[in-house]
């Protein structure tokens, strides 16, 4: 599905050049393009949390080669080992790169130490995306929760990211926040590195 | 004032897919709207056949003494058509702004069945925006 697609003009891809590439990618390609992988997973699965689960899954994919590439191309191959350093490079250079601009805000839970919220307005991928009433809380979102937790797993910083519709008063249309909580390991590693 | 009273999209086999009334005359039951979309796809149909010029597409203007008609029709035979007051200015403009909210909020909904009934949260929200934007530019010349 998403990241399988080789164009093959070296006899070996690794002796390719990585260019900086097409900065830009028609919205509209990329929407339709979407709107078949959801219509394509729908058609695969019994439940809602399994399509979610599926979205998330190639969002993964996409998350772990994203990281890779971007610590080539933006952070001249650097890791981060610091959760606020990862939580920073998501909300900003990730974001960027994919959606063409920095995430509205980046907070920490307040009730549980090990959460964080990546927040937007509206999150690209569901920019023309209408959620029929029978389908409940489902997010396409779960395709960038997967996204980050590809990112942050490949850093080794494990955890468990969700979408969800945040209902704002004084707008038609909710928010949506990305819910990222961090395995136990990271926060005693973030402990112990002071 | 310039105002519409309707607005009908049909599919390319003539069914009604969305319809929305916006003025207190002319306002109909789903049957009559379901049966006055069959019957402007039938009139269309027969008037491409009837013209008699070539290369003719169907009807674009209907004008009648308390209302006019103006239809648009894609390159894949669905029909956007709008009931207005008679000589109501950029109504082709207007259909063209809908067809483009059509073509974004619609088609790109992987939960839109295509030819089936519009139920897009988005689509409502946005062609009531272009038609308010619509009537404060109309109200403004």
């Amino acid at each position: 599905m998403i990241g399988v697609g080789k164009i093959k003009q070296y006899s070996n891809v690794l002796d390719k050049p990585l260019s900086k590439g097409k900065q830009e990618v028609s919205l509209s390609a990329f929407s339709f393009l979407f709107s078949e992988l959801v219509q394509y997973n729908q058609t695969q699965v019994d439940n809602i949390a399994e399509l979610e689960r599926r979205l998330e899954d190639a969002g993964y994919s996409v998350g772990a080669r994203v990281l890779e590439l971007l610590c080539h191309r933006e952070k001249g191959n650097r890791r981060e080992t610091r959760l606020l350093g990862i939580l920073s490079f998501v909300h900003s250079t990730v974001w960027k790169v994919l959606f063409g601009k920095v995430a509205d805000s980046l907070e920490k839970g307040t009730e549980h130490e090990d959460e964080y919220m990546i927040s937007e307005k509206e999150l690209l991928v569901n920019r023309f995306i209408s959620i029929p009433k029978d389908m409940g809380t489902f997010n396409c979102g779960a395709f960038v929760a997967g996204i980050v937790r590809g990112v942050l797993d490949s850093a080794g910083f494990p955890a468990v990211v969700t979408a969800h519709f945040v209902p704002v008063e004084g707008q038609q249309r909710p928010r949506t926040t990305i819910l990222i909580k961090f395995a136990e390991e990271v926060l005693r590693r973030e402990a112990r590195l002071g | 004032m310039a105002a519409i009273y309707s607005l009908f999209i049909i599919n390319k086999s003539g069914g009604l897919i969305f319809y929305k009334d916006y003025g207190s005359a002319g306002r109909m039951d789903t049957n009559d709207s379901l049966r006055v979309a069959s019957l402007w796809h039938s009139m269309h149909a027969i008037s491409q056949q009837l013209s008699p010029t070539v290369g003719c597409s169907g009807i674009e203007l209907l004008e009648a003494d308390a209302f006019d008609l103006h239809c648009f029709q894609s390159l894949t035979g669905t029909k956007f058509f709008v009931v207005c007051e008679p000589g109501t200015q950029h109504m082709e403009a207007l259909l063209k702004v809908i067809y483009e909210l059509y073509t974004d909020y619609v088609l790109k909904n992987p939960f839109y069945e295509m030819e089936m009934p519009i139920r897009c949260e988005l689509f409502d929200l946005n062609l009531s925006q272009a038609l308010q934007k619509d009537r404060v530019a109309l109200l403004g010349r």
